[in-house]
């Protein structure tokens, strides 16, 4: 077999710490000055590839690929530092909205067909839209199979087999290559990148494109009409013990 | 493509009426009946999983006729039972062993195919492993795209869903022809299995290879309520400090309240507790009568995935956790004497 040629998608999303705030007129979530960094389903995703090289899996390249605004170069510059041997940025403007899954997954299948991978992995969802979705519409659209929610991920010859997590437990399915893969958090554990590899990573080549370059139709299916605060749970009460838990919980007929 | 034209001109003859007559959601609209979904229904070895029929309830929700889907080996029985369901119109059928697993290279075809076949407006799922792994290929066919998890619906193209683990909830309107939803199943709760009467008619079956194998599962033995859909959960979490702690403590307080049980992703990551058990924004969306946890300190994606119970009750033992700015009942103590205190006295009142 020819090596693996990965292409690792990679989102610039808020910090899974950060608690997220919305704009004052209720139509997006405040973005401006909020810390980013890479969404953390996409850290399995490189670290997996890297893994695959570092399982002596002939791995040909890793290429990380973002579409967003010019800062979602750091996360690429992450990926690189992980282990990611060069990296294509898609320039998004901020002012243009967030791109939706289906025409990620469009630009992604020229992506795919300009690159000639032969795997993708990508997280299984990004944690700002919780969509879970683009994944398996480049499956659907390259007509690939896929393997999402990934636990485990073996490759041997044009085989590889996936451990993947459903309801109530664990499927495993097998596969031939070219195909899909999404990450689960049971996958690995991401490596912080090193002092060193973060110098190293500013060297290895990042490539930027518009959306112009691809003929993928982006344009928006979606219109936010509004977005505001979840309703605020009632302050509730401490009680002293068990038996006051019980019969608050009584008196609220929880019990 | 085929349906849409068909579509886009029902639609716009609708939107013209609506200028006049904003609630073209009722049932009794004589509009709502161009509006037809078809709602995909999950089965396990000839068994309807009755949690799916929340597509259902959202498709009644959303007015027009309601078709309901099954595919798989031996599933005329699972049509004739959905049959029953309040509310659907018509159950199509698909026999085929190649549908079992629900692999979506095949069945995202079949979906498909189907919907082009009946001329449907929507297509709605649950948004569990299965919903989540087929819907948006078949979104990706349709060129379509999904909306998902959604937790309400105020018009036939406006849909209610929460982002950012739950931290905030967007109202977000579809232009597309073909709605692809998946819907969140405790926010819409199951209604009646009896006294529907649908008719059953056999599907469309291209029968699109599958490049993908099935090879096994491993799923988790329970004799304990669903987790997605109990009315009571306690769930464990880093607190308790080991497997054999979670062993010991929390099964027993499940059993004296007959709840499922759950925990936190601290917990899985420890190995506390077994993946599917997970409740939060990577794991299971809950919203039981009584989520009584211990041990659970409260992290947002923790959150996202219980704050919509009805009553939360928390035992922990630092005041300050999070955990407590959401608990309707807080019980600041070392779990390792609450919990089986908390047990003994549930018991003794039953």
């Amino acid at each position: 077999m020819s090596g693996l040629r990965i292409l690792v998608p990679v989102k610039r999303v808020i910090d899974y710490a950060v608690k997220p705030r919305i704009n004052r007129a209720n139509t997006a979530v405040e973005t401006a000055g909020v810390k980013h960094s890479m969404n953390p389903f996409d850290e399995l995703s490189i670290e997996e590839a890297v893994r695959l090289r570092e399982r002596k899996v002939p791995v040909e390249e890793i290429v990380a690929f973002s579409a967003g605004p010019p800062k979602a170069q750091d996360v690429l510059r992450t990926a690189m530092a992980m282990g990611a041997d060069r990296a294509i940025h898609v320039t998004v403007e901020e002012n243009k909205g967030d791109l939706e899954p289906l025409g990620v997954a469009k630009l992604l299948k020229q992506v795919v067909q300009q690159e000639k991978s032969n795997l993708v992995i990508l997280g299984k969802q990004s944690i700002d839209d919780d969509a879970n979705q683009t994944g398996q519409m480049l499956a659907g659209l390259l007509n690939w199979p896929q393997a999402t929610q990934a636990s485990k991920v073996t490759v041997e010859n044009e085989d590889v087999t996936v451990i993947r997590e459903v309801d109530g437990g664990v499927e495993t399915l097998k596969a031939k290559l070219p195909m899909i893969i999404t990450t689960d958090l049971r996958l690995n554990e991401p490596r912080y990148a090193s002092l060193p590899n973060i110098m190293k990573a500013k060297k290895k080549p990042l490539v930027k494109k518009t959306l112009a370059d691809f003929e993928a139709d982006v344009t928006p299916r979606l219109k936010t009409v509004k977005v505001q605060e979840p309703p605020p749970r009632k302050g509730g009460v401490k009680v002293e013990d068990v038996d006051g838990m019980i019969g608050k919980l009584k008196e609220l007929g929880a019990l | 493509m085929f349906s849409v034209a068909r579509n886009s001109v029902l639609r716009q003859a609708r939107t013209q009426f609506r200028l006049s007559q904003p609630t073209a959601l009722s049932h009794k609209s004589s509009l709502a009946r161009l509006l037809s979904t078809l709602a995909l229904l999950e089965q396990r070895e000839g068994k309807l999983n009755v949690s799916s029929l929340a597509a259902v309830t959202a498709a009644q929700k959303l007015g027009g006729s309601v078709t309901g889907f099954v595919a798989g080996s031996g599933v005329k029985a699972v049509a004739d039972e959905a049959a029953k369901v309040k509310g659907i119109e018509k159950v199509i059928y698909v026999e085929n062993g190649a549908y079992d697993k629900g692999l979506p290279e095949n069945f995202a075809p079949l979906v498909v195919e189907n919907i082009k076949k009946g001329g449907y407006t929507h297509v709605l799922a649950g948004h569990s492993a299965f919903g989540k792994n087929v819907m948006p290929r078949v979104a990706a066919l349709l060129d379509s795209q999904q909306i998902s998890d959604i937790t309400n619906i105020e018009g036939e193209d406006t849909f209610v869903r929460p982002i950012y683990a739950g931290n905030a909830i967007l109202t977000v309107q579809s232009t597309d022809n073909i709605k692809v939803v998946t819907v969140r199943g405790t926010a819409f709760p199951v209604g009646e299995q009896e006294g529907g009467s649908a008719e059953v008619v056999e599907g469309v079956d291209p029968k699109a290879e599958c490049a993908t194998e099935w090879i096994s599962e491993d799923l988790a033995k329970s004799d304990r309520p669903d987790l997605a859909t109990a009315g009571r959960v306690v769930s464990g979490g880093r607190g308790l400090k080991s497997k054999e702690e979670f062993d010991r403590l929390m099964p027993p307080l499940a059993d004296a309240l007959g709840a499922a049980i759950g925990a936190s992703r601290a917990a899985v990551d420890s190995g506390f507790a077994d993946n599917s058990l997970q409740v939060g924004q990577t794991g299971k969306n809950v919203a039981p009568q009584l989520y009584l946890c211990a041990g659970i300190s409260g992290a947002i994606q923790h959150l996202a995935g219980m704050k919509d119970s009805k009553v939360i009750a928390a035992i922990n033992k630092d005041p300050d956790a999070p955990i407590f700015q959401v608990a309707d009942v807080g019980l600041v103590g070392d779990l390792f004497e609450k919990v089986p205190e908390l047990t003994e006295k549930l018991k003794a009142q039953q």
